[in-house]
């Protein structure tokens, strides 16, 4: 089915949800509201016409200063068996980002959800481990967010000062014949 | 009475500075000479990688360049190596770990830091990414490159061979 058909689908069956949809160079993003994103995403797995059995990717997105609702939360949908495609948008308001997790309808999802999770603080409620996946898990800060400074902040990460401890401790026991 | 009669008359030659050889097989050195060879001619790498250096690393264990034919076989344990490619980007989080296999490593042990991103952080000026792995270990010898050619790999090792050769008294505590 063509993606512009199974957006407008979309919008019939959810015509509160459905905010925008978009085409860019053939490719279809519909914007959707956070709040029953579980409905939407069961009705596009589930029914047999649209059957979007795999979840290519979850990502999150920052538009700090250029966007109302600063985050953006991204899932690319793929029916293997249909073999057609969608974009799903979800904005996220920046005051303690949440949305629910996908991990019921795509187990896929867990580890999509843990990396947004790292990198934007984005919360994903449901989800059954959401844990940092990348950085160590007492990092402080959310590296991909647009105002988190790209060399770090000021204070360095522990974990890396005992690395730097340690070598330095450990300089005197050097053999050196 | 055969054999001393040989000894009393063959002359000893000398074949480079400070190695002198009598027919048919005594060989005269020092023992800085006979351990910095021996140590030399087998350096034996400890397997780990950690970028796109370590595929470049790879390639020169490959047939093509063949290590072997230099004494170096990578070793699969730290406990076996006498040396380490730091090869690739060392992240902080991986700095713990890159330390720990160091320091499993029996001594006499080397570093040799493979590519710009080990010798200095590289392009990745960044939150994550130390800023050259000569923050936390003692390098031995630097290979520029991003990642460098297998010869850069064979010339590095070289300047490895050259500075163990160069090397006085590195074989006893008790000297």
């Amino acid at each position: 089915m063509e993606a512009l058909l199974i957006a407008e689908k979309l919008r019939e069956r959810f015509p509160e949800e459905v905010l925008d949809i978009k085409e860019f160079r053939g490719q279809i993003s519909v914007t959707v509201n956070k709040d029953k994103i579980l409905n939407i995403f069961r009705y596009l797995h589930d029914d047999p016409d649209l059957f979007f059995d795999y979840l290519v990717d979850v990502c999150g997105a920052d538009y700090l200063g250029k966007k109302e609702k600063r985050f953006e939360v991204v899932y690319h949908l793929y029916s293997i068996k249909h073999r057609h495609a969608l974009r799903v948008k979800a904005e996220v308001a920046a005051d303690k980002p949440s949305i629910d997790s996908v991990v019921g309808i795509w187990a896929g999802a867990n580890w999509h959800e843990r990396e947004a999770y790292d990198m934007y603080g984005i919360v994903f409620n449901g989800h059954p481990d959401l844990r940092r996946i990348l950085l160590p898990e007492d990092w402080e800060g959310y590296p991909l967010r647009k105002d988190y400074p790209v060399k770090g902040p000021e204070k360095e990460w522990p974990g890396f000062l005992d690395v730097l401890d340690k070598a330095k401790k450990y300089r005197e026991f050097e053999w050196h014949g | 009475m055969g054999l001393i009669t040989t000894l009393e008359t063959a002359a000893l030659v000398e074949v480079e500075e400070g190695t002198k050889i009598l027919s048919p097989n005594i060989i005269v050195t020092s023992m800085d000479k006979l351990i910095n060879w021996g140590r030399r001619s087998s350096l034996w790498p400890m397997t780990f990688g950690l970028a796109c250096c370590a595929i470049e690393m790879m390639a020169t264990y490959a047939s093509h360049n063949d290590l072997d034919r230099m004494g170096i076989i990578p070793r699969g344990s730290p406990r076996q190596s006498d040396f380490m490619f730091i090869a690739g980007t060392v992240t902080k989080k991986m700095s713990q770990i890159v330390r720990r296999v160091y320091d499993q490593m029996p001594e006499p042990r080397y570093v040799i830091s493979v590519g710009s991103c080990a010798d200095s952080g590289g392009i990745f000026n960044t939150y994550s990414t130390v800023q050259g792995c000569d923050s936390f270990l003692p390098v031995d010898v630097y290979i520029p490159g991003c990642p460098p050619r297998p010869e850069a790999f064979i010339d590095g090792i070289i300047k490895l061979q050259e500075k163990i050769k160069a090397e006085q008294f590195h074989w006893s505590r008790w000297r």
